[in-house]
Protein backbone atom coordinates (compact mmCIF):
# COMPACT_ATOMS: atom_id res chain seq x y z
CA UNK A 1 0.00 0.00 0.00
CA UNK A 2 1.45 3.62 -1.56
CA UNK A 3 -0.07 6.81 -0.11
CA UNK A 4 -0.82 9.08 -2.64
CA UNK A 5 1.92 12.24 -3.00
CA UNK A 6 -1.32 14.28 -2.52
CA UNK A 7 -1.90 13.37 1.11
CA UNK A 8 2.25 14.80 1.52
CA UNK A 9 1.23 17.80 -0.26
CA UNK A 10 -1.56 18.60 2.33
CA UNK A 11 0.22 18.11 5.18
CA UNK A 12 2.93 20.47 4.07
CA UNK A 13 0.41 22.85 3.13
CA UNK A 14 -1.05 22.27 6.37
CA UNK A 15 2.22 22.70 8.18
CA UNK A 16 3.12 25.83 6.34
CA UNK A 17 -0.18 27.43 7.23
CA UNK A 18 0.75 26.41 11.29
CA UNK A 19 4.10 28.14 10.62
CA UNK A 20 2.17 31.06 9.03
CA UNK A 21 -0.57 31.55 11.67
CA UNK A 22 2.04 30.96 14.43
CA UNK A 23 4.10 33.71 13.16
CA UNK A 24 1.41 35.92 12.83
CA UNK A 25 -0.02 35.47 16.15
CA UNK A 26 2.61 34.62 18.60
CA UNK A 27 4.77 37.35 20.16
CA UNK A 28 8.03 35.87 21.22
CA UNK A 29 10.75 36.18 18.99
CA UNK A 30 12.17 32.50 19.65
CA UNK A 31 8.83 31.21 18.70
CA UNK A 32 8.61 33.39 15.78
CA UNK A 33 11.72 32.09 14.68
CA UNK A 34 10.96 28.17 14.87
CA UNK A 35 7.71 28.84 13.06
CA UNK A 36 9.68 30.36 10.08
CA UNK A 37 11.73 26.95 10.16
CA UNK A 38 8.52 25.28 10.39
CA UNK A 39 7.31 26.81 7.06
CA UNK A 40 10.49 26.19 5.25
CA UNK A 41 10.51 22.73 6.31
CA UNK A 42 7.02 22.71 4.56
CA UNK A 43 8.76 24.10 2.04
CA UNK A 44 11.57 21.27 1.40
CA UNK A 45 8.70 18.40 1.96
CA UNK A 46 6.98 19.63 -0.64
CA UNK A 47 9.66 19.90 -2.94
CA UNK A 48 10.77 16.34 -1.73
CA UNK A 49 7.40 15.17 -2.60
CA UNK A 50 7.14 16.87 -6.29
CA UNK A 51 10.76 15.20 -7.23
CA UNK A 52 9.63 11.86 -6.20
CA UNK A 53 6.50 11.94 -8.30
CA UNK A 54 8.04 13.91 -10.85
CA UNK A 55 11.38 11.15 -10.79
CA UNK A 56 13.57 14.13 -10.88
CA UNK A 57 16.31 14.80 -8.79
CA UNK A 58 16.23 18.74 -8.71
CA UNK A 59 13.84 19.14 -6.45
CA UNK A 60 15.92 17.08 -4.05
CA UNK A 61 18.97 18.84 -4.51
CA UNK A 62 16.83 22.43 -3.76
CA UNK A 63 16.31 20.91 -0.30
CA UNK A 64 19.69 21.47 0.78
CA UNK A 65 20.17 24.62 -0.27
CA UNK A 66 17.18 25.87 1.80
CA UNK A 67 18.34 23.79 4.55
CA UNK A 68 21.94 25.76 4.46
CA UNK A 69 19.96 29.67 4.12
CA UNK A 70 17.24 28.34 7.12
CA UNK A 71 21.01 27.98 9.03
CA UNK A 72 22.17 30.99 8.14
CA UNK A 73 19.65 32.99 8.91
CA UNK A 74 18.92 31.55 12.30
CA UNK A 75 22.88 32.48 13.03
CA UNK A 76 22.26 35.75 12.53
CA UNK A 77 18.73 35.67 13.57
CA UNK A 78 19.89 34.99 16.83
CA UNK A 79 22.67 37.09 17.06
CA UNK A 80 19.80 39.76 16.68
CA UNK A 81 17.75 38.35 19.40
CA UNK A 82 20.48 38.28 21.70
CA UNK A 83 21.66 42.07 20.99
CA UNK A 84 18.30 42.74 21.71
CA UNK A 85 17.78 40.85 24.83
CA UNK A 86 21.10 42.27 26.33
CA UNK A 87 19.32 45.85 26.06
CA UNK A 88 16.07 44.57 27.67
CA UNK A 89 16.09 41.24 28.94
CA UNK A 90 12.97 40.20 27.12
CA UNK A 91 12.17 38.47 24.02
CA UNK A 92 8.83 39.29 23.52
CA UNK A 93 8.41 41.41 20.13
CA UNK A 94 5.72 43.52 21.98
CA UNK A 95 7.74 45.52 24.27
CA UNK A 96 9.75 46.59 21.32
CA UNK A 97 7.80 49.82 21.39
CA UNK A 98 10.48 52.21 20.38
CA UNK A 99 9.17 51.99 16.59
CA UNK A 100 5.42 52.21 15.56
CA UNK A 101 4.65 50.21 13.01
CA UNK B 1 30.05 6.53 -13.48
CA UNK B 2 32.01 10.04 -13.51
CA UNK B 3 30.53 13.03 -12.49
CA UNK B 4 29.60 15.42 -15.30
CA UNK B 5 30.53 19.62 -14.10
CA UNK B 6 28.59 22.08 -16.05
CA UNK B 7 30.48 24.59 -18.24
CA UNK B 8 30.73 27.70 -16.68
CA UNK B 9 31.10 31.02 -18.99
CA UNK B 10 33.60 33.13 -16.04
CA UNK B 11 32.93 36.44 -17.58
CA UNK B 12 28.98 36.16 -16.65
CA UNK B 13 29.66 35.16 -13.13
CA UNK B 14 32.70 37.89 -13.22
CA UNK B 15 30.76 40.58 -10.99
CA UNK B 16 29.49 38.24 -8.59
CA UNK B 17 33.18 36.58 -8.22
CA UNK B 18 34.34 40.19 -8.04
CA UNK B 19 32.11 41.28 -4.96
CA UNK B 20 32.35 38.33 -2.98
CA UNK B 21 36.49 38.25 -3.85
CA UNK B 22 36.34 41.35 -2.37
CA UNK B 23 34.25 40.79 0.37
CA UNK B 24 36.61 37.85 1.25
CA UNK B 25 39.94 39.91 0.55
CA UNK B 26 38.47 42.32 3.37
CA UNK B 27 37.72 39.47 5.63
CA UNK B 28 41.20 37.87 5.37
CA UNK B 29 42.57 41.17 5.59
CA UNK B 30 40.95 42.37 8.66
CA UNK B 31 41.29 39.13 10.35
CA UNK B 32 44.67 39.18 9.91
CA UNK B 33 46.00 42.44 10.72
CA UNK B 34 46.87 43.65 14.18
CA UNK B 35 44.88 46.77 15.29
CA UNK B 36 41.39 47.56 13.46
CA UNK B 37 42.12 48.11 9.66
CA UNK B 38 41.36 51.99 9.19
CA UNK B 39 37.64 52.78 7.38
CA UNK B 40 39.51 54.08 4.28
CA UNK B 41 40.73 50.54 3.75
CA UNK B 42 37.57 49.05 3.04
CA UNK B 43 35.67 52.28 1.29
CA UNK B 44 39.35 51.71 -1.59
CA UNK B 45 38.45 47.70 -1.68
CA UNK B 46 34.57 48.92 -2.28
CA UNK B 47 35.57 51.35 -4.94
CA UNK B 48 37.73 49.28 -6.83
CA UNK B 49 35.45 46.51 -6.79
CA UNK B 50 32.88 48.38 -8.18
CA UNK B 51 34.96 50.41 -10.92
CA UNK B 52 36.10 46.46 -11.98
CA UNK B 53 32.38 45.64 -11.84
CA UNK B 54 31.80 48.16 -14.57
CA UNK B 55 34.43 47.30 -16.99
CA UNK B 56 33.77 43.70 -16.90
CA UNK B 57 30.15 45.12 -17.56
CA UNK B 58 31.69 47.02 -20.66
CA UNK B 59 33.28 43.03 -21.94
CA UNK B 60 30.02 41.84 -21.04
CA UNK B 61 28.19 44.09 -23.20
CA UNK B 62 30.36 43.34 -26.15
CA UNK B 63 29.88 39.77 -25.37
CA UNK B 64 25.96 40.00 -25.76
CA UNK B 65 26.32 42.21 -29.04
CA UNK B 66 28.43 39.70 -30.76
CA UNK B 67 27.79 36.14 -29.59
CA UNK B 68 23.77 37.18 -27.88
CA UNK B 69 22.65 36.18 -24.98
CA UNK B 70 23.63 33.14 -23.94
CA UNK B 71 22.53 31.18 -20.08
CA UNK B 72 25.41 29.15 -18.56
CA UNK B 73 26.09 26.99 -15.41
CA UNK B 74 23.44 24.48 -16.40
CA UNK B 75 20.76 27.38 -17.21
CA UNK B 76 20.86 28.88 -13.72
CA UNK B 77 22.13 31.71 -15.01
CA UNK B 78 21.90 34.12 -17.74
CA UNK B 79 23.72 37.38 -19.29
CA UNK B 80 21.70 39.23 -21.60
CA UNK B 81 21.98 43.06 -21.97
CA UNK B 82 18.96 43.44 -18.82
CA UNK B 83 21.04 41.86 -16.99
CA UNK B 84 24.20 43.81 -17.65
CA UNK B 85 22.65 47.15 -17.39
CA UNK B 86 21.05 45.90 -13.57
CA UNK B 87 24.73 44.70 -12.84
CA UNK B 88 25.52 48.25 -13.48
CA UNK B 89 23.06 49.67 -11.54
CA UNK B 90 23.92 47.76 -8.21
CA UNK B 91 27.52 48.14 -8.67
CA UNK B 92 26.97 51.86 -9.12
CA UNK B 93 24.42 51.37 -5.76
CA UNK B 94 27.29 49.86 -3.98
CA UNK B 95 29.89 52.50 -5.13
CA UNK B 96 27.55 55.52 -3.67
CA UNK B 97 26.52 53.95 -0.66
CA UNK B 98 30.12 53.30 0.12
CA UNK B 99 31.22 56.66 -0.01
CA UNK B 100 28.23 57.68 2.34
CA UNK B 101 28.82 55.11 4.72
CA UNK B 102 32.21 56.37 4.95
CA UNK B 103 31.53 59.44 6.53
CA UNK B 104 29.05 58.37 8.62
CA UNK B 105 31.55 55.51 10.11
CA UNK B 106 33.72 58.79 10.34
CA UNK B 107 31.05 60.82 12.24
CA UNK B 108 29.81 57.56 14.30
CA UNK B 109 33.69 57.21 15.02
CA UNK B 110 33.16 53.50 14.15
CA UNK B 111 36.76 51.58 13.06
CA UNK B 112 36.66 48.29 11.25
CA UNK B 113 35.59 47.42 7.62
CA UNK B 114 32.93 44.76 8.66
CA UNK B 115 30.34 47.23 6.84
CA UNK B 116 31.87 47.28 3.88
CA UNK B 117 32.40 43.19 3.76
CA UNK B 118 28.78 43.29 4.70
CA UNK B 119 27.67 45.57 2.16
CA UNK B 120 29.85 43.70 -0.93
CA UNK B 121 27.81 40.47 0.18
CA UNK B 122 24.96 42.12 0.33
CA UNK B 123 25.36 43.21 -2.64
CA UNK B 124 26.54 40.12 -4.91
CA UNK B 125 23.22 38.62 -3.64
CA UNK B 126 21.85 41.59 -5.52
CA UNK B 127 23.58 40.95 -8.45
CA UNK B 128 22.82 37.14 -8.45
CA UNK B 129 19.21 37.37 -8.77
CA UNK B 130 19.65 40.01 -11.43
CA UNK B 131 21.36 37.04 -13.37
CA UNK B 132 19.68 34.21 -12.21
CA UNK B 133 17.78 31.99 -14.23
CA UNK B 134 16.38 29.59 -11.48
CA UNK B 135 14.01 30.09 -8.94
CA UNK B 136 16.15 28.34 -6.32
CA UNK B 137 19.22 30.39 -7.43
CA UNK B 138 16.36 33.87 -7.32
CA UNK B 139 16.13 32.71 -3.44
CA UNK B 140 19.85 32.54 -3.07
CA UNK B 141 20.52 35.50 -4.54
CA UNK B 142 17.32 37.21 -2.18
CA UNK B 143 18.90 35.04 1.27
CA UNK B 144 22.76 36.07 0.58
CA UNK B 145 21.02 39.87 0.17
CA UNK B 146 18.67 40.09 3.11
CA UNK B 147 20.74 37.95 5.56
CA UNK B 148 23.72 40.95 4.93
CA UNK B 149 20.86 43.73 5.07
CA UNK B 150 19.84 42.17 8.47
CA UNK B 151 23.44 42.89 10.00
CA UNK B 152 23.66 46.15 8.28
CA UNK B 153 20.26 46.80 9.61
CA UNK B 154 21.78 46.33 13.17
CA UNK B 155 24.98 47.88 12.51
CA UNK B 156 25.12 51.16 14.90
CA UNK B 157 25.03 49.36 18.54
CA UNK B 158 24.62 51.99 20.51
CA UNK B 159 20.97 52.77 19.13
CA UNK B 160 18.00 50.58 20.67
CA UNK B 161 16.28 51.40 17.38
CA UNK B 162 18.55 49.72 15.35
CA UNK B 163 18.93 46.24 16.97
CA UNK B 164 14.66 46.35 17.09
CA UNK B 165 14.10 47.45 13.53
CA UNK B 166 16.73 44.40 12.40
CA UNK B 167 14.47 42.11 14.81
CA UNK B 168 11.28 43.53 12.79
CA UNK B 169 13.26 42.58 9.31
CA UNK B 170 14.47 39.84 9.93
CA UNK B 171 10.99 38.08 11.10
CA UNK B 172 8.89 39.53 8.17
CA UNK B 173 11.89 38.49 5.56
CA UNK B 174 12.36 35.26 7.02
CA UNK B 175 8.33 35.19 6.46
CA UNK B 176 8.50 36.68 2.83
CA UNK B 177 11.36 34.72 1.58
CA UNK B 178 9.30 31.26 3.25
CA UNK B 179 6.41 32.59 1.09
CA UNK B 180 8.37 32.85 -1.87
CA UNK B 181 10.04 29.64 -1.82
CA UNK B 182 6.82 27.88 -1.02
CA UNK B 183 5.83 29.49 -4.08
CA UNK B 184 8.92 28.20 -6.00
CA UNK B 185 7.75 24.71 -4.92
CA UNK B 186 4.53 24.64 -6.42
CA UNK B 187 5.26 26.37 -9.69
CA UNK B 188 8.05 23.29 -9.76
CA UNK B 189 5.60 21.05 -9.26
CA UNK B 190 2.94 22.23 -11.79
CA UNK B 191 5.25 22.53 -14.09
CA UNK B 192 8.28 20.07 -13.72
CA UNK B 193 11.37 22.47 -13.37
CA UNK B 194 12.80 25.68 -11.15
CA UNK B 195 14.38 26.68 -14.31
CA UNK B 196 13.23 29.59 -15.75
CA UNK B 197 13.49 28.76 -19.15
CA UNK B 198 11.98 25.45 -18.87
CA UNK B 199 8.94 26.57 -17.05
CA UNK B 200 8.51 29.16 -20.16
CA UNK B 201 9.03 26.87 -22.83
CA UNK B 202 6.51 24.09 -20.82
CA UNK B 203 3.91 26.99 -20.52
CA UNK B 204 4.01 27.24 -23.89
CA UNK B 205 3.41 24.07 -24.78
CA UNK B 206 1.27 22.70 -22.63
CA UNK B 207 -2.71 23.47 -21.74
CA UNK B 208 -2.74 22.70 -18.02
CA UNK B 209 -6.38 21.35 -17.71
CA UNK B 210 -5.68 21.77 -13.37
CA UNK B 211 -3.73 25.22 -12.87
CA UNK B 212 -4.32 25.39 -9.40
CA UNK B 213 -0.97 24.49 -8.19
CA UNK B 214 0.49 26.91 -10.47
CA UNK B 215 -1.63 29.91 -9.95
CA UNK B 216 -1.14 29.23 -5.88
CA UNK B 217 2.43 29.46 -6.56
CA UNK B 218 2.16 32.39 -9.03
CA UNK B 219 0.23 34.34 -6.10
CA UNK B 220 2.81 33.15 -3.52
CA UNK B 221 5.64 34.29 -5.13
CA UNK B 222 4.12 37.76 -5.93
CA UNK B 223 3.49 38.28 -2.66
CA UNK B 224 7.03 36.94 -1.81
CA UNK B 225 8.44 40.02 -4.19
CA UNK B 226 5.97 42.36 -2.89
CA UNK B 227 7.18 41.92 0.62
CA UNK B 228 10.58 42.44 -0.65
CA UNK B 229 9.90 45.45 -2.83
CA UNK B 230 7.04 46.73 0.04
CA UNK B 231 4.46 46.83 -1.88
CA UNK B 232 1.42 48.11 0.32
CA UNK B 233 -0.52 45.59 1.34
CA UNK B 234 2.79 43.83 1.91
CA UNK B 235 4.63 47.65 2.95
CA UNK B 236 3.99 47.50 7.14
CA UNK B 237 7.72 46.37 7.90
CA UNK B 238 9.29 49.53 5.67
CA UNK B 239 8.70 52.99 7.07
CA UNK B 240 10.25 51.28 10.71
CA UNK B 241 13.56 49.24 8.99
CA UNK B 242 13.62 52.42 7.26
CA UNK B 243 13.10 54.51 10.50
CA UNK B 244 15.98 51.86 12.63
CA UNK B 245 18.46 51.32 10.44
CA UNK B 246 21.55 53.61 9.88
CA UNK B 247 20.99 56.45 7.03
CA UNK B 248 23.33 55.07 4.79
CA UNK B 249 21.88 51.72 4.84
CA UNK B 250 18.53 53.00 4.75
CA UNK B 251 19.67 54.64 1.07
CA UNK B 252 21.76 51.24 0.48
CA UNK B 253 17.93 49.18 1.03
CA UNK B 254 15.97 51.33 -0.63
CA UNK B 255 18.70 51.36 -4.29
CA UNK B 256 20.22 48.32 -4.21
CA UNK B 257 17.25 45.96 -2.99
CA UNK B 258 14.83 47.32 -5.48
CA UNK B 259 16.97 47.23 -8.11
CA UNK B 260 17.83 43.28 -7.45
CA UNK B 261 14.34 42.53 -6.83
CA UNK B 262 12.79 44.40 -9.23
CA UNK B 263 15.36 42.63 -11.84
CA UNK B 264 14.10 39.01 -10.60
CA UNK B 265 10.66 39.85 -10.64
CA UNK B 266 10.65 41.10 -14.64
CA UNK B 267 12.53 37.86 -15.33
CA UNK B 268 10.06 35.98 -13.11
CA UNK B 269 6.78 37.58 -14.12
CA UNK B 270 7.20 39.44 -17.37
CA UNK B 271 9.47 36.86 -19.05
CA UNK B 272 8.79 33.10 -18.25
CA UNK B 273 5.62 33.27 -16.88
CA UNK B 274 4.02 35.58 -19.74
CA UNK B 275 1.81 33.44 -20.60
CA UNK B 276 -0.07 33.52 -17.48
CA UNK B 277 -0.50 37.64 -17.90
CA UNK B 278 -4.33 37.01 -17.66
CA UNK B 279 -3.83 35.65 -14.09
CA UNK B 280 -0.91 37.80 -12.44
CA UNK B 281 -1.99 41.03 -13.88
CA UNK B 282 -5.34 41.85 -11.86
CA UNK B 283 -2.95 41.44 -8.70
CA UNK B 284 -0.08 43.56 -10.25
CA UNK B 285 -3.30 45.95 -10.71
CA UNK B 286 -4.04 45.93 -7.24
CA UNK B 287 -0.50 46.52 -5.83
CA UNK B 288 0.07 49.11 -8.23
CA UNK B 289 -3.08 51.05 -7.39
CA UNK B 290 -2.73 50.22 -3.58
CA UNK B 291 1.03 51.15 -3.52
CA UNK B 292 0.80 54.76 -5.32
CA UNK B 293 -2.28 55.98 -3.15
CA UNK B 294 -0.76 54.38 0.31
CA UNK B 295 2.37 55.18 -0.08
CA UNK B 296 1.54 59.27 -1.22
CA UNK B 297 -1.56 59.79 1.37
CA UNK B 298 0.39 58.37 4.42
CA UNK B 299 3.53 60.04 3.31
CA UNK B 300 1.55 63.27 3.95
CA UNK B 301 1.16 63.15 7.94
CA UNK B 302 4.84 61.74 8.64
CA UNK B 303 6.60 63.57 10.85
CA UNK B 304 9.99 61.94 10.39
CA UNK B 305 12.14 62.48 7.14
CA UNK B 306 13.13 58.50 6.73
CA UNK B 307 9.66 57.58 7.35
CA UNK B 308 8.27 60.25 4.81
CA UNK B 309 11.21 59.13 2.52
CA UNK B 310 9.71 54.78 3.57
CA UNK B 311 6.56 56.08 2.16
CA UNK B 312 8.12 57.57 -1.07
CA UNK B 313 9.77 54.79 -2.05
CA UNK B 314 6.45 52.63 -1.10
CA UNK B 315 4.64 54.89 -3.82
CA UNK B 316 7.72 54.37 -6.43
CA UNK B 317 7.61 50.76 -6.02
CA UNK B 318 4.08 51.28 -7.36
CA UNK B 319 5.66 52.79 -10.22
CA UNK B 320 8.03 50.31 -10.85
CA UNK B 321 5.31 47.90 -10.49
CA UNK B 322 3.61 49.74 -13.34
CA UNK B 323 5.91 48.92 -15.91
CA UNK B 324 5.52 45.56 -14.70
CA UNK B 325 1.65 45.33 -15.46
CA UNK B 326 2.48 46.10 -18.54
CA UNK B 327 4.14 43.21 -19.45
CA UNK B 328 5.32 43.67 -22.49
CA UNK B 329 9.40 44.96 -23.53
CA UNK B 330 7.97 48.31 -23.72
CA UNK B 331 7.06 48.26 -19.83
CA UNK B 332 10.22 46.38 -19.17
CA UNK B 333 12.35 48.69 -20.16
CA UNK B 334 10.52 51.31 -18.59
CA UNK B 335 10.81 49.76 -15.10
CA UNK B 336 14.70 49.16 -15.93
CA UNK B 337 15.20 52.82 -16.82
CA UNK B 338 12.97 54.04 -13.66
CA UNK B 339 15.11 51.91 -10.84
CA UNK B 340 18.00 53.24 -13.09
CA UNK B 341 17.26 56.81 -12.57
CA UNK B 342 16.11 55.86 -8.89
CA UNK B 343 19.20 54.73 -7.73
CA UNK B 344 21.57 57.65 -7.83
CA UNK B 345 19.08 60.15 -6.64
CA UNK B 346 17.57 57.78 -3.65
CA UNK B 347 20.81 57.02 -2.49
CA UNK B 348 21.82 61.26 -2.60
CA UNK B 349 18.37 61.93 -0.94
CA UNK B 350 19.62 59.69 2.12
CA UNK B 351 22.87 61.09 2.26
CA UNK B 352 21.50 64.35 2.60
CA UNK B 353 19.39 62.69 5.28
CA UNK B 354 22.58 61.23 6.42
CA UNK B 355 24.34 64.42 7.23
CA UNK B 356 21.44 66.91 8.52
CA UNK B 357 20.67 64.00 11.07
CA UNK B 358 23.95 64.53 12.70
CA UNK B 359 25.61 62.60 15.19
CA UNK B 360 23.71 59.21 16.43
CA UNK B 361 21.30 59.50 13.75
CA UNK B 362 18.95 61.59 16.13
CA UNK B 363 17.37 64.61 14.27
CA UNK B 364 15.50 63.17 11.73
CA UNK B 365 12.25 65.28 12.24
CA UNK B 366 10.93 67.32 9.58
CA UNK B 367 11.80 70.74 11.45
CA UNK B 368 15.66 70.03 11.16
CA UNK B 369 14.93 70.91 7.46
CA UNK B 370 12.99 74.09 8.06
CA UNK B 371 15.16 76.84 5.59
CA UNK B 372 18.20 74.78 4.87
CA UNK B 373 18.35 75.96 1.84
CA UNK B 374 18.38 79.67 3.03
CA UNK B 375 21.52 78.87 5.13
CA UNK B 376 23.11 76.06 3.11
CA UNK B 377 21.95 76.97 -0.65
CA UNK B 378 23.74 74.24 -1.80
CA UNK B 379 23.11 71.59 0.19
CA UNK B 380 19.68 72.66 -0.30
CA UNK B 381 19.28 73.51 -3.75
CA UNK B 382 20.90 69.56 -4.37
CA UNK B 383 18.02 68.15 -1.66
CA UNK B 384 15.50 70.21 -3.80
CA UNK B 385 16.55 69.07 -7.44
CA UNK B 386 16.30 65.25 -5.57
CA UNK B 387 12.86 65.61 -4.50
CA UNK B 388 11.50 66.98 -7.28
CA UNK B 389 13.05 64.36 -9.31
CA UNK B 390 11.49 61.82 -7.40
CA UNK B 391 7.96 63.39 -7.77
CA UNK B 392 8.56 63.69 -11.55
CA UNK B 393 8.72 67.11 -12.34
CA UNK B 394 10.04 67.95 -15.75
CA UNK B 395 13.79 68.09 -16.94
CA UNK B 396 14.70 65.38 -14.37
CA UNK B 397 14.94 62.03 -14.76
CA UNK B 398 11.98 61.37 -12.82
CA UNK B 399 9.67 62.99 -15.22
CA UNK B 400 10.99 60.31 -17.93
CA UNK B 401 10.68 57.73 -15.72
CA UNK B 402 6.97 57.78 -14.82
CA UNK B 403 6.02 59.17 -18.51
CA UNK B 404 7.92 55.58 -19.84
CA UNK B 405 6.20 53.48 -17.45
CA UNK B 406 2.97 55.29 -17.70
CA UNK B 407 2.77 55.23 -21.43
CA UNK B 408 3.92 51.51 -21.45
CA UNK B 409 0.77 51.01 -19.67
CA UNK B 410 -1.54 52.99 -22.12
CA UNK B 411 0.19 50.65 -24.94
CA UNK B 412 -0.92 47.70 -22.96
CA UNK B 413 -4.18 48.90 -23.10
CA UNK B 414 -4.26 50.34 -19.40
CA UNK B 415 -5.42 53.39 -19.48
CA UNK B 416 -7.76 53.66 -16.61
CA UNK B 417 -4.23 52.21 -14.54
CA UNK B 418 -2.66 54.71 -16.26
CA UNK B 419 -5.24 57.69 -15.75
CA UNK B 420 -5.06 56.62 -11.54
CA UNK B 421 -1.08 56.46 -11.44
CA UNK B 422 -0.80 60.12 -13.05
CA UNK B 423 -3.76 60.96 -10.31
CA UNK B 424 -1.47 59.37 -7.59
CA UNK B 425 1.84 61.53 -8.95
CA UNK B 426 0.50 64.49 -8.46
CA UNK B 427 -0.50 63.22 -5.00
CA UNK B 428 2.38 62.15 -4.50
CA UNK B 429 3.87 65.92 -5.75
CA UNK B 430 2.12 67.68 -2.95
CA UNK B 431 4.22 65.94 -0.19
CA UNK B 432 7.24 66.46 -1.87
CA UNK B 433 6.81 69.99 -2.88
CA UNK B 434 5.44 70.88 1.03
CA UNK B 435 8.62 69.38 2.29
CA UNK B 436 10.62 71.35 -0.59
CA UNK B 437 8.98 74.26 0.52
CA UNK B 438 9.60 73.99 4.24
CA UNK B 439 13.44 74.34 3.14
CA UNK B 440 12.77 77.37 1.70
CA UNK B 441 10.92 78.99 4.72
CA UNK B 442 12.22 80.94 7.46
CA UNK B 443 12.26 81.07 11.18
CA UNK B 444 13.69 78.08 11.90
CA UNK B 445 14.36 77.69 15.77
CA UNK B 446 17.56 76.48 16.13
CA UNK B 447 19.38 77.18 13.00
CA UNK B 448 22.72 74.68 12.63
CA UNK B 449 25.06 73.98 9.86
CA UNK B 450 25.41 71.06 8.60
CA UNK B 451 28.82 70.33 7.75
CA UNK B 452 29.32 67.94 3.76
CA UNK B 453 32.49 66.27 4.01
CA UNK B 454 34.01 65.23 0.60
CA UNK B 455 32.74 61.77 0.10
CA UNK B 456 29.26 62.71 0.88
CA UNK B 457 29.09 65.96 -1.05
CA UNK B 458 30.06 64.37 -4.22
CA UNK B 459 27.66 61.41 -3.90
CA UNK B 460 24.89 64.53 -3.45
CA UNK B 461 26.40 66.37 -6.55
CA UNK B 462 26.73 63.30 -8.23
CA UNK B 463 22.59 62.42 -7.59
CA UNK B 464 21.67 65.96 -7.96
CA UNK B 465 23.66 66.66 -11.37
CA UNK B 466 22.44 62.54 -13.02
CA UNK B 467 19.19 63.95 -12.34
CA UNK B 468 19.29 67.02 -13.77
CA UNK B 469 21.31 65.76 -17.25
CA UNK B 470 20.01 62.92 -17.71
CA UNK B 471 16.76 64.92 -17.40
CA UNK B 472 17.29 67.13 -19.95
CA UNK B 473 19.36 64.88 -21.80
CA UNK B 474 16.87 61.79 -22.37
CA UNK B 475 17.90 60.00 -25.11
CA UNK B 476 21.29 57.87 -23.93
CA UNK B 477 19.93 56.22 -20.59
CA UNK B 478 16.90 55.50 -22.48
CA UNK B 479 18.04 54.09 -25.31
CA UNK B 480 20.38 51.29 -23.03
CA UNK B 481 17.04 51.23 -21.53
CA UNK B 482 15.50 50.16 -24.45
CA UNK B 483 18.20 47.76 -25.58
CA UNK B 484 18.65 46.01 -22.35
CA UNK B 485 16.26 43.76 -23.77
CA UNK B 486 15.32 40.43 -21.72
CA UNK B 487 16.20 36.95 -22.77
CA UNK B 488 13.61 35.01 -23.91
CA UNK B 489 10.70 37.64 -23.65
CA UNK B 490 8.22 37.82 -26.19
CA UNK B 491 8.31 41.09 -28.59
CA UNK B 492 4.76 42.40 -29.10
Amino acid sequence: MTIPASWYLIVAAMLFGIGAFGLLTRRNALIMFMCVELMLNAVNLTFVTFAHSLKDIGGQAAVFFILVVAAAEVTVGLGIVVAVFRRRSSTTVDELSELKG
Amino acid sequence: MTLQLPSVHYLAILPELITIGAAVVLLFAAALSRGRLDRMVGTVVVASASVATFVVAFFQWHDIAQHGASTTLANAVVLDGFSVVATVVIALGLLLSALVAHDWLGRESMTGVEYHILTLAATSGAMIMAQANDLIIIFLGLEILSIGLYVLVAFNRRRANSAEAALKYLLLGGFASAIFVYGAALIYGATGSTTLTSISYFLGTHVLTSNGILLAGLGLLIVGFAFKVAAVPFHLWSPDVYEGAPTPVTGFMAAVVKVGAFAALLRVVASSLGTQAATWRPIIWVLVVLSIFVGASVALVQRNVKRLLAYSSVNQAGFMLLGLWSGTARGVAGTLYYVMTYTPVVIATFAVVALVGGLGDEGHSLEKYRGLARRQPWLGGALTVLLLAQSGAPFTTGFFAKYSVIAAAVDAGGVPLAVLAMAGAAVAAFFYLRLVLSLYADGAEEPTLTQVPVASGTVIGFGAVTAIVFGIWVSPLASLAHHASLLFLQKP
